[in-house]
């Protein structure tokens, strides 16, 4: 039996402390964790970045290598950074040897990295190796190049590799948010289909039991199935909780394709042992022919201003629609005309159909509407140019030309806000290798006193 | 004719990766999900969200009383054109569907 405790969904989303404390008590074989995703955006691959704070980060981690010491087992943390670039795991990585310093405690720290060279992945685009996934966006080998950030998702031959360092901390880049749950059990031996439909169902922590906010769950996995504990306290895993998992942030409920295969839950049974623990068995891992792993990108799409008014006045709430064609129009044809170059105008109507735009057939205008300029150009110099251009016409456009001339709600000064460079996903494909090896990197350091 | 959301208890739409959305309806009950299964016209879903009801997937998962709908995202999450990164608000369209 290979025993995995999960903190929580996300390393820096926090959890229950005395829930993480009552799994050390159970002594698992180790702690994993997930840190990150793509579903905050573009903007942390495209950068490279974390979305969450370096101290909340680093308090989390600190706790987490605590909790390692206590239980004498490896701690292990997949997509490092919110996006699991290399600069992300680098940032992870200076603040484990922070922690380790501070603390004077001697570890050895795995780094695996997921990091793929642009005019590598380019030449493998031209030789058929990377290949689309349903829906994926129209490339060629210069999308490759223009990405600032191109990953490669780990699976459990990568994960497994970092854990035969022996080392006390694994910190790898982008993985597959199963993987890390995965591979011990895998490497244990443990029932392939149950290795990942429990990693599937423990990915997000305690989010499969009644009490999500609690954090930390135990799943038990052994040849013929695995058993789901959470150790909140108030939570309860039950059959309904633990099966409707494979409905969240997945486009099948069945079928979960990872590096190497697919799992099928198809023939899952879901079993309560008592009103906490969940039993869950009859999972099915299929292998498949190729090895491939998926490959995000994000790249740079311009530069962004944004600036904000209110409208309280009646008649222009109730004309809004007009009153912003018109701006658009007469706003474009003055910056195409002083400053000419590529940039775009939008402008959305928050508290009319900003959240879904034309699709929204039900939207009920209220008293006020927030005016939301959104200029895109290619440079900053521009976007900030055009937005300037953009800002006497959301203070002061009258309805019609004869009108006295209006003054409208400005909360800033300057209304306009620059947001830098944007970023944009632009790769939902896979690679094949020969070696899972082939496009990751494991190095091995001592840390600490 | 009764609208969706007020027969169902939750709607609800998430990101399944940056190109992929997925809305679950949990129907709470075998009388409701049997309902709604048989009268939810996986094309007036598409309507809905205005693109092809071919493109859309869909489950309709007895053991569950769910009813799940997996679609290319509208727009790619987080490009020039979402106005939603998390995918959240698509499921507001149908519960106001009417069935």
């Amino acid at each position: 039996m290979t025993k995995v405790l999960i903190p929580s969904g996300a390393l820096g989303l926090g959890y229950d402390r005395d829930a993480l404390a009552r799994g050390i008590e159970h002594q698992p074989d180790i702690i994993a964790i997930d840190g990150g995703s793509t579903d905050s955006g573009p903007h942390y691959l495209g950068t490279g970045t974390s979305k969450y704070s370096r101290s909340s980060t680093k308090a989390e981690w600190a706790e987490l290598i605590d909790a390692r010491a206590k239980a004498g087992v490896p701690l292990l943390i997949g997509t490092a950074g919110t996006c699991g670039s290399d600069d992300a795991v680098d940032w992870l990585v200076d603040i484990t040897r922070e922690i380790a310093s501070e603390r004077g405690e001697r570890l050895t720290m795995a780094v695996l990295k997921s990091g793929q060279d642009k005019v590598l992945m380019a030449a493998a685009f031209d030789c058929g190796r990377i290949t689309p996934l349903p829906a994926a966006p129209k490339v060629n080998a210069d999308t490759f190049l223009s990405c600032s950030n191109i990953v490669a998702l780990a699976g459990v031959e990568q994960i497994q590799a970092a854990l035969d360092t022996g080392a006390d901390i694994v910190i790898a880049g982008r993985a597959t948010d199963t993987a890390v749950i995965a591979a011990l059990p895998l490497k244990h031996g443990c029932h392939a289909g149950a290795a990942w439909h429990g990693a599937k169902v423990g990915e997000c922590g305690a989010l499969a039991t009644t009490n999500p906010n609690s954090g930390t769950i135990l799943i038990a996995f052994d040849d013929q199935g695995f058993t789901i504990t959470p150790m909140g306290k108030d939570a309860h895993a039950t059959p309904q909780t633990v099966s409707a998992h494979m409905l969240y942030e997945n486009s099948d409920p069945y079928i979960l394709y990872e590096p190497g295969g697919h799992l099928d839950v198809t023939g899952a049974t879901y079993t309560a042992l008592n009103d906490r623990n969940v039993r869950v068995q009859g999972s099915k891992w299929v292998p498949s022919d190729r090895y491939t792993v998926k490959l995000e990108g994000a790249r740079p799409a311009g530069y962004q201003t944004i600036s904000l008014a209110l409208i309280r006045d009646p008649r222009y709430v109730e004309n809004i629609h007009t009153w912003r064609d018109d701006i658009i129009t007469k706003c474009t044809a003055k910056a195409e005309d002083r400053i000419g170059g590529h940039f775009t105008i939008e402008i959305r109507l928050i508290g009319v159909d900003a959240t879904l735009g034309p699709l929204d057939a039900h939207s009920n205008v209220g008293s006020e509407v927030g005016v939301l300029g959104i200029i895109t150009a290619e440079t900053e110099g521009l976007s900030r140019e055009v937005a300037k251009i953009l800002n006497p016409y959301l203070l002061h456009h009258p309805l019609f030309e004869n009108e006295e001339m209006p003054t409208f709600a400005f909360p800033f000064s300057p209304p306009e806000l620059p947001r830098g460079v944007v970023h944009e996903f632009c790769l939902h494909h896979v690679l094949e290798l020969e070696h899972p090896m082939d496009a990751f990197r494991l190095t091995t350091e001592e840390i600490g006193a | 004719m009764i609208r969706l959301g007020d027969i169902v208890p939750k709607v609800r739409s998430k990101n399944a990766g940056p190109f992929w959305l997925t809305i679950d309806i949990f129907c709470g009950n075998t009388a409701t999900f049997t309902q709604t299964s048989r009268q939810l016209k996986t094309r007036a879903v598409a309507e809905a969200l205005d693109m092809d009801q071919f493109q859309i997937k869909r489950f309709d998962i007895a053991d569950l009383n769910v009813i799940k709908l997996s679609m290319p995202r509208p727009s790619t999450q987080g490009a020039s054109t979402d106005r939603d990164m998390h995918g959240a608000s698509f499921g507001q369209l149908i519960q106001d569907l009417m069935i």
